[in-house]
This record gives structure tokens, C-alpha cells and sequence, in this order.
């Protein structure tokens, strides 16, 4: 079996590392290898975050280099963008539509680009819009759009759907459980509508 | 019965195998990648921990910890090494007596740090031993392998981390912990810790006995490990490269080195002559590629295609062993940057658009306003290392003399934790030696830039017992400086009058700026709002770079709106709105 590599691109404050530790639980649950690495430091001061997660038999590099990502998972439009290149040909990208401003662009001294889904598609690749946010919000709270995002890429990885569910109950706070389990099933049923 | 397994950290994985090792205390200076590892060590209650002002007190702390006889830890980020260097140096001749290990977490690549130094070269100048592991399961398991080496070959021991194995999580098969035997208790041994002269001379030629004793075990250690297999490139590798090299070259031959000093030169020279061609992969200074080069090696490659700057990664390592590189797209191209910026609400805003304002030369220093030098402020022109922003100004103070023109007056900046890490010596020599400078301490009662810790300002220990507070006012006083005043930070117009003030002195002023930190305390006020037919869109308000400010287009109509969510009620962006279009939140 080949590994699967899945990117995790978002801002900081976004829930990037939650959503990697649940798609790292599930993995290791399933009884695979797994690994995961980002870069901290700076990442609760609005900057940009990537995660990686690689599981299968056995796991190597932490990392995952650029053209090596089945899956790159796009918190936000920008950071989606600026990581397509990490993905493979034939890998699938599956984004949150929301914008966020880099404190750049609120300073005014650099522009948002208006044509970022359109550059998404043009890469040519499989490409998943999900309404992160809509779906967070119907779910009971935004900021469990991250949460939104794993149920979307789930649906893709033939892993069971009550393994997703006891990691979610594990991993989140008791009294976030209920609300970020119907974040992810929304989120799943999304790309499977789509 | 199934092991416990748990995905941990690199950093995670050294607090458990610590807990294990039966380590009794640990003290460390907090910097990224670094750490994670108090942060965990503090969860378990056999081990008693602290963070200090700085890694020089960090390792003392250790070094007597050791001599009492506990099996100890000491943790830094790489630059914090060259901190703790003096006391490192003589404790190699010292030796110890429970064991010791000194993490140096490294930082290829520069992710948060201000130099790519490689310590596995302070374990060769100080002639101590160095271990580097490669994933998590190592992490812990080195622990208990190099406090044992510690121990037998009286020494402490460099234990080597980077980035990647520090901040990656990969599987870990837990053990148990087990108490160390030995009695904590201090013994009177003069000849061995006391290093005059006398001494250090009878101790010296001991150190380079265990080098070579060190070169010996070096060649029989489980922590050296050959994996024979394609004979035609063989690989010498250490760390995470360790990974990168398996992932990329599957069938190759290598010898992984996990005591990476001294090194191993008989296994070396048979490993070199099972293969045609032999590489060295090693991340940073081509350390073990000019040792192998002394022993007479015959090196097919190293440095000249692998770099001294940097991580590498698997694909890369393909590439250059064996020219396979994957097609990959180009990247999106001009696409806005999104730098870490100050947070909403946080104290340093305002500062930093006042010190913009009155064109001084910002002389600065480490820690969360260092962002105050990234666009649009870029508002610091100088930042070399912890605590050398006061005594960086002070030579420039002296070097100018006294000038009227402002950008020839110098303000330094330095936030709490640097100034207890090593700002108060810099503070001390500027008044003794009559300077005319000033100096702004910026006291948010945290260590932010790393995620919050506690320091001697805080109040609280690693632990969360409560402690006494640093008094920074009383300190600076008992230094001998008359000018010291506070501002507040939220309000401009105080901040740049007492600026001024303070920049016409002949005397040195201290300025301290007392406020707690808002990501760190969560403070946070009602949100500010626009009115939008106030507001002319003229941006004012932007340059105090704010994330909870963005500029929205109607029609040709453009106007500021804030987030409500993000905003912390901090006011900054309300005092530079000429049209009073901001108003405070409800």
C-alpha cells in the first residue's frame, strides 16, 4: 500500500493542528505508521501554517515534499494557493472558500488577489469547494470549520466512519463533542453531494 | 498484553524517556524548538522543573543538580548554548556525578531563529559526547542511553535535536519509569568540582583519556548502526536525514550515526569499503564529512551537493544521489506574503507606530516585537541577540555623541523575559558608564514569542505555584537610573510625549511599559466599529497593521471595516483615524 500523504494549509488560529492530531489518532487507530510535522513558533500570530500528515505501513520522511501530496486540504483560499504545487498529478484538493486578509493586504501595502478560485481550478486537478464557514456556522459555532474540513476529506479515505466519531469524542472537549460531530458529518456530506 | 503507544513529538518523546531514565530535575530557558520539552517534563510530578532567566543558569542549576548526584536535564534552543558555553566548558573537566544531558535543539532552516549554527561542533570543542536521534521512538530511548554514557564515562552529554525531530510526531512505544539507585547526596570532592588551576591541570588529560575511550565505545554502541544494502552507493547519515535518506533511497546501504561525536573511524573506514561510492548526508557543517576526510576516507560526495545551509528533505536527497526529481507544477506565482504580525489588541502596536513617527534608530531584541522590524511598521534597525539591544544602543549613543537630529537618537527595546535573560547587565554597564541613551522595557509578564511561559515577572513558576514578581521600576531604579518613567501603551499621545522627553534628556532614561500580554492572559475589550460615512478610506488606520482591519470596496466606495471577532478593543486604530471614524464598542 502506498502511503497518503495529506497537506493541511491554513492561517494561524484556524484549527490546522486539531484537524492534523484527529487525522493522526484515526491512523494510528487503523493500526498504520504515522507521521506528522509542522513548523510552530510563529503560528499564533496570523501567519501562514502547513501540516503534514503521512500514514501507511511504514512511514519514513515527516514531511511531505512538493508534487508528493494526495490530498492538500485548504483552510483558506490564499493558503490553498499558495500550496497546489505540493500536490501530485492526480491528487485532489479539497478547500474552505473563506477569506482571510494577511496583515499585509489589511495594511494595504499588498493586494488579495479576486481570482484565487479561478488559479485553484486552473491547476486542473480534482478540486473540492466546501463552505468551511456556512457549514461551521449551521453545525453551531465558526470556528469549528476546521472540524467541517476533516468530514470533507474522510469521505475520500477508506477509513470507518465510527472511527472518525470515537477519535472526534476523544480528542475534543466534552462539551464541543456534540457540536463538532455534526461539523463533521456535514462536512462529509458535502463533498459526497458535490 | 499490548504495549502502550502514543504519537508524541520529538520534544514530547524526550520528556517521557526522561520520566523513564528516573531524571530528578530539569531547568531550561524556553526558544523554539526547544521548548515542548519543559512543557511536558513539568506534567510529571517525580521530576521537579523550573524554568530560569537563561540558559547559563539553566545548565549551573544542572551542573548542581549532578553533583548532588540526580540524574538531570537541561534544556535550550542552539543559540541558547552559546549562553551556557562557560559554565559547559569547565563542567566537561568537572564531570559529573548523576547524569547529565544538555538538549541543543537546532534550527536548520532558521524557521524562528536569528542563525543556522550547527552544535554538534560545541560537542567536539568542549569534548563531550554528542547523540542525535531520528524520529520519536529514538528521542525517548537516547535518553536513557546517554544518562547511562553520562555516567560511565563521567561526562555530560550533548543530546542533538533539529527542528524536524523536535516538532514532528511519529509513533512511540511507552515504557515505565525506573528510579535510579544512586543516593542524592552531597559529597565533598574538591579535586573534581573545584576548578583552580591546580585542579583543572589533574583534570584535563582525564578529559582526553574519554575521548578516546568515548572513540572506542563509539565503535561497538547500538546507537551506531549499520544497515547493509545496494553496495554501490553507501550513506553516512545522521538525525532526520536518517528518514529522508530511507524514504528517498530505499535500497542503499548506510550507516546511521547516533552518537554522532566522538566518531566511530574503524566502523567508518569498514562501512566505506563495502561501497563504490560513498556520500555523507548530514544537514548544517560538514562536520563528519572533514573528520571522515582526516581519517584518510575516500568521499564521493558531501558538501559539494549537499548544502551547508538548510533542511533537506527526501526529494531533494533523491535528486542529487541519483538526479530523479518528481515533475512539479510551478507554484502560484506573486501571491501576497502573510508574515506573524502583532495581534490584536497586543500592547506593542502602539509603540512601535510612535517610534515609526519620531524616526529614532530602534536598536531592538528577541522576543514577539521583534515583529515590530516586518512591514508595514519596520520599525527596528538593529536585532543581533538576546539582550544586546540596550548595550548595542549604548555603543551607538557613545559612537555618535549627542545630536539633535532624530534619526540620529537611539531608542533600544527589550521586552521582560530578555531582560532577566541578560538586558539587566546591558542596563547596568549603560548607567554605570554614563550613557545618554534609552531604553524601553516592554513588560507583558510573559515569555510571548515562545507561547507564553512564565519568568521571574510572572509571578508564577513552570509549575503554576505562585512566586514573586520581579520588580522592574524597583530594579532599575537600585541601578542608579533617575529617569524612569511608564507609559501606556494604548495611548498614543502619552507615549509620544514622554518619548520626546525622554530623547531630549542628556541623561539615560528607562522607559517601562507595563502592560500583561493579551494572547497570553486573554484580555480582550469590546470590538471597535467603523462609521462608514465617516470613514474616507484614506487607510490611516491600516499602517498600525492590524489583522482585525481590513479595507472593503463598494461601488468606488471604500471603507474600513473590523472584524468583531478579532478585535480586542485595544483603541490604537481610533487614535490615527483623522476623521474620527472609529468608535469605541459597546
Amino acid at each position: 500500500m502506498e502511503n497518503t500523504n495529506i497537506l493541511l494549509a491554513g492561517v494561524g488560529g484556524q484549527g490546522v493542528l486539531l484537524a492534523s492530531q484527529i487525522f493522526t489518532s484515526v491512523a494510528i487507530e487503523a493500526d498504520l505508521d504515522v507521521k506528522q510535522s509542522e513548523v510552530h513558533g510563529m503560528s499564533q500570530r496570523g501567519g501562514s501554517v502547513t501540516s503534514h500528515v503521512r500514514f501507511g505501513e511504514k512511514v519514513y520522511s515527516p514531511t511531505i515534499d512538493p508534487g508528493e501530496a494526495d490530498f492538500l486540504i485548504g483552510f483558506e483560499r490564499l493558503e490553498t494557493l499558495r500550496n497546489v504545487h505540493c500536490l501530485k498529478a492526480g491528487g485532489t484538493i479539497i478547500y474552505n472558500s473563506m477569506r482571510i486578509n494577511p496583515s499585509t493586504v489589511a495594511a494595504g501595502v499588498a493586494e488579495y488577489p479576486g481570482d484565487v478560485p479561478e488559479q485553484i481550478l486552473a491547476f486542473g486537478e480534482k478540486t473540492f469547494l466546501v463552505d468551511g464557514l456556512g457549514l461551521a456556522e449551521q453545525a453551531g459555532n465558526t470556528r469549528s470549520s476546521n472540524v467541517v474540513m476533516v468530514g470533507a476529506v474522510s469521505s475520500f479515505l477508506s477509513l470507518p466512519e465510527s472511527l472518525w466519531e470515537s477519535k472526534i469524542k476523544e480528542i475534543l472537549p466534552p462539551k464541543l463533542v456534540d457540536l463538532n460531530l455534526k461539523a463533521f458529518h456535514l462536512g462529509r456530506a458535502a463533498v459526497k453531494n458535490s | 498484553m499490548s504495549e502502550e503507544r502514543a504519537i508524541l513529538s520529538g520534544n514530547e518523546a524526550i520528556a517521557r524517556g526522561v520520566w523513564e531514565a528516573g531524571v530528578k530535575l530539569a531547568a531550561g530557558y524556553p526558544g523554539t524548538p526547544s521548548t515542548e520539552i519543559l512543557e511536558n517534563v513539568k506534567n510529571y510530578s517525580d521530576i521537579y522543573s523550573e524554568w530560569t532567566p537563561n540558559e547559563k543558569v539553566a545548565l549551573e542549576v544542572g551542573i548542581g543538580s549532578s553533583i548532588a548526584g540526580a540524574r538531570t536535564l537541561v534544556t535550550m534552543k542552539h543559540v541558547g548554548i552559546n549562553v551556557a558555553a562557560d559554565p559547559l566548558f569547565t563542567f566537561s573537566y568537572t564531570g559529573v556525578n548523576g547524569g547529565l544531558i544538555l538538549v541543543s535543539a537546532d534550527d536548520p532552516s532558521m524557521h524562528s531563529s536569528q542563525n543556522e549554527q550547527d552544535n554538534r561542533n560545541y560537542a567536539k570543542f568542549a569534548k563531550i559526547p554528542a547523540i542525535e536521534a531520528s524520529d520519536s521512538q529514538e528521542c525517548k530511548d537516547f535518553v536513557a542511553i546517554a544518562l547511562d554514557i553520562s555516567e560511565k564515562f563521567d561526562t555530560p552529554v550533548l543530546y542533538r535535536t533539529t527542528t524536524r525531530t523536535s516538532h514532528s510526531k511519529s509513533i512511540v512505544t511507552l515504557g515505565e519509569r525506573k528510579e535510579q539507585p544512586g543516593e542524592v547526596k552531597l559529597e565533598k570532592n574538591m579535586p573534581k568540582y573545584t576548578m583552580l588551576p591546580v585542579s583543572a591541570k589533574r583534570r584535563h588529560p582525564l578529559v582526553e583519556e574519554r575521548i578516546l575511550k568515548l572513540k572506542e565505545f563509539a565503535e561497538t554502541t547500538e546507537l551506531n548502526r549499520v544497515e547493509m544494502g545496494d553496495t554501490k552507493v553507501g550513506i553516512i547519515t545522521n538525525g532526520i536525514s536518517y528518514q529522508y535518506v530511507k524514504e528517498a533511497l530505499p535500497n542503499a546501504s548506510v550507516l546511521k550515526l547516533g552518537l554522532t561525536y566522538p566518531l566511530p573511524e574503524n566502523k567508518i573506514k569498514d562501512f566505506a569499503g563495502k561501497v563504490d561510492e560513498l556520500f555523507i548526508i548530514e544537514e548544517g557543517d560538514a562536520f563528519f564529512e572533514d573528520q571522515i576526510t582526516v581519517m584518510g576516507v575516500d568521499i564521493a560526495h558531501g558538501k559539494d551537493l549537499f548544502p551547508l545551509e538548510g533542511e533537506f528533505s527526501a526529494a531533494f536527497i533523491k535528486a542529487q544521489v541519483e538526479g530523479v526529481t518528481v515533475a512539479i507544477k510551478d507554484a502560484a506565482a506573486d501571491l501576497p506574503g502573510r508574515p506573524p504580525a502583532f495581534c490584536p489588541g497586543c500592547s506593542h502596536r502602539g509603540i512601535f507606530t510612535i517610534l515609526k513617527k519620531l524616526k529614532v534608530f530602534v536598536s531592538g531584541d528577541i522576543g514577539c516585537y521583534t515583529l515590530g522590524a516586518l512591514p508595514p511598521i519596520s520599525a527596528m534597525h538593529a536585532c543581533v541577540c538576546m539582550g544586546a539591544s540596550i548595550s548595542m544602543g549604548h555603543g551607538m549613543a557613545k559612537a555618535i555623541g549627542s545630536s539633535d537630529e532624530m534619526d540620529q537618537k537611539v531608542v533600544s527595546v527589550i521586552g521582560d523575559s530578555t531582560f532577566f535573560h541578560s538586558g539587566m547587565t546591558s542596563l547596568l554597564n549603560s548607567i554605570y558608564n554614563k550613557s545618554n541613551s534609552v531604553a524601553m522595557i516592554l513588560d507583558n509578564r510573559t515569555t510571548g514569542m515562545t507561547g507564553g511561559q512564565e519568568n521571574p515577572g510572572s509571578g508564577k513558576t513552570l509549575g503554576g505555584e505562585d512566586a514573586i514578581a520581579a520588580d522592574i521600576p524597583a530594579l532599575v531604579k537600585a541601578f542608579g537610573i533617575k529617569n524612569v518613567i511608564k507609559i501606556d501603551p494604548y495611548d498614543l499621545k502619552d507615549i509620544e510625549d514622554k518619548m520626546k522627553i525622554a530623547l531630549a534628556s542628556d541623561e539615560m532614561t528607562v522607559v517601562v511599559v507595563e502592560a500583561p500580554c493579551v494572547l497570553r492572559y486573554r484580555i480582550s475589550h469590546p470590538a471597535y466599529t467603523v462609521d462608514r460615512d465617516k470613514c474616507t478610506g484614506c487607510k490611516q488606520c491600516l499602517k498600525v497593521s492590524c489583522n482585525a482591519l481590513s479595507l472593503e470596496e463598494d461601488g468606488d466606495d471604500k471603507f474600513v471595516v473590523i472584524d468583531p471577532n478579532m478585535c480586542a478593543g485595544c483603541g490604537v486604530c481610533a487614535q490615527v483615524c483623522k476623521f474620527d471614524a472609529i468608535g469605541e464598542g459597546k
